[in-house]
C-alpha cells in the first residue's frame, strides 16, 4: 500500500493528474491499517520488534535527546565494559547521571558491546557512577535494554552475581531521583542491576521479565520452539507490567515501533523522563529513599491464614 | 600373542555427583563417592555421607533444629501461601505444581523462618527448601526473607540465612525477579541500622537468590561442594563454547576466587556461627 501511495505520487506529479484526492484516501486507510495491525500485536510479536537492529539504542538517545553528554569509563579496579556505559548528560536543561545497556546493529560493533551483556566490571562502574551521582546531588537515569547479564566463565569468577545484588541494594540508600527506563529488553536480574528506582517506566513495545522467553520455554516445555507460549503465560509486555502494578508507565511507540520513527520516540522519552524528573525534584533526599523503599516493599500478595 | 598383552589402563571413572533429593527408602548412593549408605546412618549425620563428607541437601526444619539451642525455634509466618497472580498456565499449571510440591514436602513453600538461639545470642533466622519447586524465590519466600531480616531490625538481632535455591520463580513471572529488590532493600535497613547479616550458602545457591540477599552478607560461608554461581553451567557452555574450569560453580571455587570467606562443614556450623556472633 506504500508503495501505491508513492506510485500514485509520482505519478500525480508528472501528469497533474487531479488524484490527490484518491491519494489521501489510500493515506488514510494506509495509516488505520497499519494502526490495526500494530495496535494488535501478539507479546511474541512484540518481542521480535523490540530486537529489531535498527530500534534505537542508549546512544542514540543520548545524540538526540541530550547535550553536553561525557561517558565516564571504567570501573577503576579491572576494566571498562562497553555493554554496560554511562557519564553525564544534560535532558531538558536537566543535569544527570546517565547509565544504560548499549548493543551493536552490526557483528562487530555487537562483539565490542558484547550484544548488550554486561560483566561484573560494567556494574561496578554503575555502581561507581550512581555514588558519584549522590555525591554531586545528580539525578540518577537508567535507560535498560538487555537480554541479561553476560553467562560466562570471566562473569562468574569475578562475581556478577554479587556485582548485581550490591547495586540493587545500594539503589535503595541514594538521596537522589532515580528513574530507570526499560527501552527495549529488560532481561532478569541484568536488567534490575541497574533498575531499582523511583519512576519504572516502560516503551510500548518493551518487555521486563525473570527469564528470557526462550529460557523458560526451554525449562518449562524442553523446547525453546514454545518462546511464544512462555511470553504469553510470564505476562510480561509492557501494558501486563502496568495492569500488575509492576510498572509506572508506559511510552507509547509511533506506530510500527520505536524504529520506524526514532525522532519522535526519543523525543517523547525524553519528555515522559523531564516530566517525572521534575515531580520527583519536589521530594526531599529522606523522602526519595523512603518512598523507594516503599514501592518495592509492597509488591507481591501471599495469602496468610 | 594377545594372551601376554598388557591391559590397557583405564583410569578409575569418579562418580559424578548427581542432584537428588532427600533419599527414601533403606540404602541411599552417596552422589560424591557412590558409597551405599544404611538411611539411619545418613539421617544421623545430617545427611552428610559419612565416608567422603558429601553434604546432601537438607530441609529446612531440619536445618533449623540443627542450628539452634536445643533444637527449638520459635517460627514465624508458618502458614504464607504464594498466590497464583498471573494465572500460569505451563506445560501443567502452577497451581497444581503448588499443590503437589506442598504435599511431597509438607511445606507450604520454599521457606521455613523465626526465631531461636544461637550459643545462647538471640537471632533471626530462616531457611530454605530446596525439595520444594527447587528452592524457588517467588513472593512467600521474598516475603518470609524480607520479614526475617525486618525482625531483626525491629528486635536488634543478627539475622542468618540459609540459601538453597535455584534462583526466581519462573511461575509468578516479575513479582519473583521484584523479590530480589525487596529483600536487598531491606539488607540496606538492616546495614544502616548497624546489624549483622550472615549468608549462609549450601547446595544449590544459584541465579536470583545468589544475585540479590544470599551474596549480601556481612559475612558469607559455604557448605563443602556447594554448588553455588548465577547463570547455569549448561547456559553458559551452550553461550560461550567455553571448556569450563575445574570444580566450576563450587564453593571451594568461589572460596579460592575471593567471594566466600569460609567453607564451614555441617557439622560444624553450628559452633562456628555461635563463636562468630560473640564478634558482631
Amino acid at each position: 500500500m506504500e508503495k501505491r501511495i508513492e506510485e500514485l505520487r509520482k505519478l500525480s506529479g508528472r501528469q497533474k493528474l487531479g488524484a490527490e484526492s484518491e491519494i489521501a484516501a489510500l493515506q488514510k486507510k494506509w495509516t488505520e491499517a497499519r494502526r490495526e495491525v500494530y495496535g494488535n500485536l501478539t507479546p511474541w510479536q512484540r518481542i521480535q520488534i523490540v530486537r529489531h537492529p535498527q530500534r534505537p539504542y542508549l546512544l542514540d538517545y543520548l545524540q538526540q535527546g541530550a547535550t553536553d553528554v561525557f561517558e565516564l569509563g571504567g570501573d577503576r579496579t579491572f576494566g571498562e565494559d562497553r555493554a554496560l556505559i554511562g557519564g553525564l548528560a544534560t535532558l531538558h536543561q536537566q543535569r544527570v547521571v546517565f547509565l544504560g545497556h548499549q548493543k551493536g546493529r552490526d557483528t562487530k560493533e555487537n562483539l565490542r558491546r558484547n550484544f548488550g551483556c554486561a560483566h561484573p566490571e560494567g556494574y561496578r562502574k554503575a555502581l561507581r557512577l550512581m555514588r558519584l551521582a549522590d555525591r554531586f546531588r545528580l539525578p540518577i537515569v537508567t535507560l535498560i535494554d538487555t537480554p541479561g547479564a553476560f553467562p560466562g566463565v570471566a562473569s562468574e569468577e569475578r562475581h556478577v552475581a554479587e556485582a548485581i545484588a550490591v547495586n540493587i541494594r545500594e539503589m535503595f540508600n541514594f538521596r537522589v531521583p532515580i528513574i530507570a527506563v526499560v527501552i527495549g529488553e529488560g532481561g532478569s536480574g541484568g536488567a534490575l542491576g541497574i533498575g531499582v528506582a523511583n519512576r519504572v517506566l516502560i516503551l510500548e513495545n518493551a518487555y521486563y521479565s525473570v527469564i528470557s522467553p526462550e529460557g523458560c520455554a526451554s525449562i518449562l516445555w524442553k523446547d525453546r520452539a514454545f518462546a511464544p507460549q512462555a511470553t504469553e503465560a510470564l505476562r510480561i509486555s509492557s501494558k501486563d507490567l502496568l495492569q500488575l502494578g509492576l510498572v509506572d508507565e508506559v511510552i507509547p511507540e509511533p506506530t510500527g515501533g520505536a524504529h520506524r520513527d526514532w525522532t519522535t520516540t526519543i523525543r517523547t522519552t525524553m519528555e515522559r523522563i523531564a516530566h517525572h524528573l521534575a515531580e520527583l525534584n519536589q521530594l526531599s533526599a529522606a523522602r526519595l529513599v523512603e518512598t523507594r523503599q516503599e514501592r518495592y516493599r509492597a509488591i507481591g500478595s501471599v495469602l496468610e491464614k | 600373542m594377545a594372551v601376554f598383552e598388557r591391559r590397557k589402563y583405564e583410569p578409575r571413572k569418579e562418580a559424578k555427583p548427581r542432584a537428588r533429593g532427600v533419599p527414601s527408602g533403606l540404602w541411599t548412593k552417596c552422589s560424591g563417592c557412590g558409597e551405599v549408605i544404611y538411611n539411619q546412618v545418613l539421617k544421623k549425620s545430617h545427611q552428610v555421607c559419612p565416608k567422603c563428607e558429601y553434604h546432601f541437601p537438607l530441609g529446612a526444619r531440619e536445618r533449623l533444629v540443627l542450628i539452634c539451642d536445643g533444637g527449638k525455634f520459635q517460627e514465624h509466618d508458618a502458614k504464607m501461601e504464594a498466590v497464583d497472580v498471573l494465572q500460569f498456565k505451563g506445560v501443567t499449571s502452577y497451581a497444581s505444581k503448588l499443590k503437589a510440591n506442598r504435599k511431597k514436602t509438607g511445606l507450604p513453600d520454599a521457606m521455613v523462618s523465626g526465631t531461636g538461639k544461637i550459643g545462647g545470642r538471640e537471632v533471626s533466622l530462616g531457611a530454605m527448601e530446596f525439595a520444594f519447586l527447587g528452592g524457588s524465590m517467588g513472593v512467600v519466600v521474598g516475603e518470609k526473607v524480607t520479614r526475617t531480616i525486618e525482625r531483626g531490625l525491629a528486635k536488634k538481632m543478627p539475622v542468618i540465612i540459609f540459601s538453597a535455591s535455584g534462583g526466581a520463580r519462573m511461575y509468578e513471572g516479575m513479582f519473583s525477579l521484584m523479590q530480589m529488590a525487596k529483600t536487598s532493600g531491606a539488607l540496606a535497613k538492616l546495614g544502616a541500622a548497624g546489624l549483622p547479616f550472615i549468608s549462609v550458602l549450601t547446595n544449590p545457591t544459584m541465579a536470583g537468590v545468589m544475585a540479590s540477599f544470599a551474596s549480601l552478607g556481612d559475612m558469607i560461608l559455604a557448605e563443602p561442594r556447594a554448588m553455588i554461581g548465577f547463570a547455569g553451567a549448561r547456559v553458559i557452555r551452550e553461550t560461550t563454547q567455553q571448556e569450563l574450569p575445574k570444580e566450576f560453580q563450587t564453593s571451594e571455587f568461589l572460596h579460592e576466587h575471593g567471594l566466600i570467606d569460609m567453607i564451614v562443614s555441617r557439622s560444624e556450623m553450628k559452633e562456628t556461627l555461635a563463636r562468630l556472633l560473640r564478634y558482631l
